[in-house]
């Protein structure tokens, strides 16, 4: 089978959800045809074969377009909003928290509200303070909403139209290193089920708990610890709320040790919630505290030495690890 | 404008007294202790939402507000149903879980009530989006507050709704107040509708006490939409007579200007134009009580119901996890 970037995976995840259901349509800025087919092409020739009105460019207006889509959503269709970046995700979070995450509890289950807001981000491309926050946790601090990100192209599509699929809201975080990714295309109709981690490695000495672009760096680094005799155990969590507790606990019940790890900043992080978990639920099988990586708290800075400093660095992965199995 | 005819005369009024007789009763349940919830009272813009309401079909959407009681009760939402949910308990339209502020009711075309000033607006799009999308031919009546329009959300939503025609119906029930500010402290603008014009958009603003100028309006918004001629805005001039919610102080409201509002009254008006028009005063007030017994039926069903199951709190939030 033919290799697809993340890109071309969720054009074809959405196209596929588009064609099979006329319910499904997509809306946001810079979108359609006529802008190009969305700034990072992920909705490109889909104006031409479903029209306008199922590929809606809208006025900068992110208020307007979560809106629009929670209504569409209330009565019957499947819209996929794009929010351009992350960071502007703060402009309709009354939209997406107040509305769309509790529509289907205060109706009490009369308005489920299935909408995708797929939107970007990622540190390490220079786009400064505004364009580059990982911000996953202000939206698993809410009840109601599904958040989701894939780490390579072929869980991009499977996510994606399970995303699609899926009766409830979806925050799907799509990395912009990311999108160039190549992977074995999974095929039609492939899809990965919400809420399900996968084992991206397997060990025997630590359990790695991440998501996104980050889990290039862990199994990178997994794979140079293999060669010193640390089995590092990658678990990729893919969605990331609610996420997979059992793989998660079940790995960490192995190993004795874990350390989460992710791009958003440490502090209040989703590592913190997952780092808690483990502590209480595998309390008499850890060999060790629950470790955590991330990003510095301090806005995303401009230079680029600066942006790399501010990542997790696969040194500090490896000095955590190694610490944490005695080998330091 | 032609005259509104009989029978739809008779509607609106049947919808304005239902509005007012379930005003009324919360008011006395809430005085005499028996309910103790918030509650947004609706007294002096009943007229408002029963002609608006009555100005939609059956199948129509409708978004409002937590001072939505007159769009829900004139819509048609089942007052057993309508009762049970403001009383919190597991026979209400929500099973109890969204109370007063977040009434839905899907069959009726409540679509949302939501609490937070103006939000519905940009919902309201989407829901006229998807009518446009699979040519239902229905049309989605969002109201909201003079308050309201100064948010944000409403501006994107009126320039989207106007970008793509959407058959929407932008119903500003100006009742001079947003929450406890007055409208000239919190707009210079003379009016509402005249914002209407910064999107290319229709909007005309009426006299809401007055039946045969906010029914005519509604009306043609509506018949505009569903022939989709895209949205108007339609600010419906209107008092909120007591204060923002039930029990809260309204001493900001001068007196004199209550005594005023009070001759626009649009209860006594309405009777007027009803007595013009030929009803008799014992057709009116049979409405009035067959309505009075509905209300009393509704209201002790709720207060009968059983409340919600404490297990209730974990389902509905995500289908998936359920």
């Amino acid at each position: 089978m033919a290799e697809i970037t993340m890109t071309q995976a969720l054009n074809l995840a959405i196209d596929e959800a588009m064609a099979e259901d006329d319910g499904v349509f997509c809306l946001g800025e810079d979108v359609s045809a006529k802008q190009g087919g969305g700034v990072f092409k992920v909705t490109a020739g889909l104006t031409e074969k479903y029209g306008e009105h199922r590929v809606r460019a809208t006025p900068i207006s992110e208020t307007a377009i979560v809106g629009a889509a929670v209504g569409a959503a209330l009565a019957g269709q499947r819209p996929i909003a794009e929010i351009m970046l992350m960071n502007f995700v703060g402009v309709c979070m009354d939209q997406i928290v107040n509305h769309a995450a509790k529509l289907r509890f205060m109706s009490g289950g009369q308005t489920p509200c299935p909408i995708v807001i797929r939107t970007t981000t990622g540190v390490g491309v220079g786009f400064g303070g505004q364009h580059s926050d990982m911000l996953e946790a202000w939206f698993a601090h809410v009840a109601g909403i599904h958040v989701v990100t894939p780490s390579n192209a072929a869980d991009a599509r499977g996510l994606m139209r399970s995303a699609i699929d899926a009766n409830d809201p979806v925050i799907f975080i799509e990395n912009i290193l990311c999108y160039g990714l190549k992977a074995e295309d999974p095929g039609k109709g492939y899809r990965v089920p919400l809420g399900k981690a996968a084992v991206a490695k397997e060990g025997s000495d630590i359990s790695l708990i991440t998501y996104g672009r980050t889990v290039l760096d862990a199994l990178e680094v997994a794979g140079e610890l293999e060669k010193e005799g640390i089995s590092v155990e990658v678990i990729d969590l893919r969605t990331i709320a609610p996420y997979d507790e059992e793989t998660v606990l079940a790995s960490v019940n192995k190993t004795g040790r874990a350390l989460t790890l992710h791009e958003a900043v440490r502090p209040f992080g989703t590592g913190a919630e997952i780092a808690a978990n483990i502590q209480e639920k595998c309390w008499d099988k850890l060999k060790g505290p629950v470790r955590r990586i991330g990003g510095t708290f301090s806005a995303v800075p401009f230079a680029s030495h600066l942006e790399q400093a501010w990542i997790p660095t696969k040194e500090e992965i490896v000095g955590q690890i190694k610490a944490s199995v005695g080998k330091d | 404008m032609a005259e509104i005819d009989r029978d739809k005369l008779l509607d609106i009024y049947t919808r304005t007294m239902k509005v007012n007789r379930t005003d009324e009763k919360f008011r006395e349940l809430l005085m005499q202790g028996k309910v103790a919830v918030m509650y947004y009272c609706v007294r002096g813009q009943e007229l408002v939402s029963a002609a608006a309401m009555a100005a939609l079909e059956p199948q129509d959407y409708v978004v409002c507000t937590y001072r939505g009681q007159g769009e829900q009760t004139a819509k048609g939402i089942p007052m057993e149903k309508w009762w049970g949910e403001c009383l919190g308990k597991a026979t209400g339209t929500c099973k109890g879980k969204g109370g007063t502020m977040h009434i839905t009711d899907p069959d009726t075309g409540i679509m949302v009530t939501t609490g937070v000033v103006g939000s519905g607006i940009p919902i309201a799009n989407g829901l006229a989006m998807a009518s446009q999308n699979n040519g239902d031919g229905r049309v989605t009546l969002v109201s909201f507050g003079d308050g309201a329009a100064n948010i944000g959300g409403f501006h994107e939503a009126m320039n989207m709704a106007q970008l793509y025609k959407l058959p929407v119906v932008f119903l500003c029930q100006n009742n001079r107040y947003g929450e406890h500010t007055a409208y000239a402290d919190h707009t210079d603008s003379p009016t509402i509708a005249e914002r209407a014009a910064g999107y290319g958009m229709k909007g005309v603003r009426v006299d809401g006490n007055d039946v045969n100028a906010v029914y005519p309006a509604v009306k043609e918004a509506v018949d505009r939409a569903r022939a989709g001629e895209g949205p108007t805005l339609v600010e419906a001039m209107c008092y909120r007579m007591m204060g923002h919610f039930f029990g809260s102080d309204f001493s900001y409201m001068p007196p004199e200007h209550i005594e005023e509002m009070k001759k626009e009254d649009p209860l006594p008006k309405l009777r007027k134009v009803m007595l013009e028009r030929q009803f008799t005063e014992e057709e009116l007030d049979k409405i009035v009580a067959d309505i009075d017994a509905e209300i009393d039926a509704a209201v002790q069903h709720a207060l009968d119901a059983p409340l919600p199951d404490t297990d209730e709190i974990y389902k509905d939030v995500l289908e998936e996890v359920n």
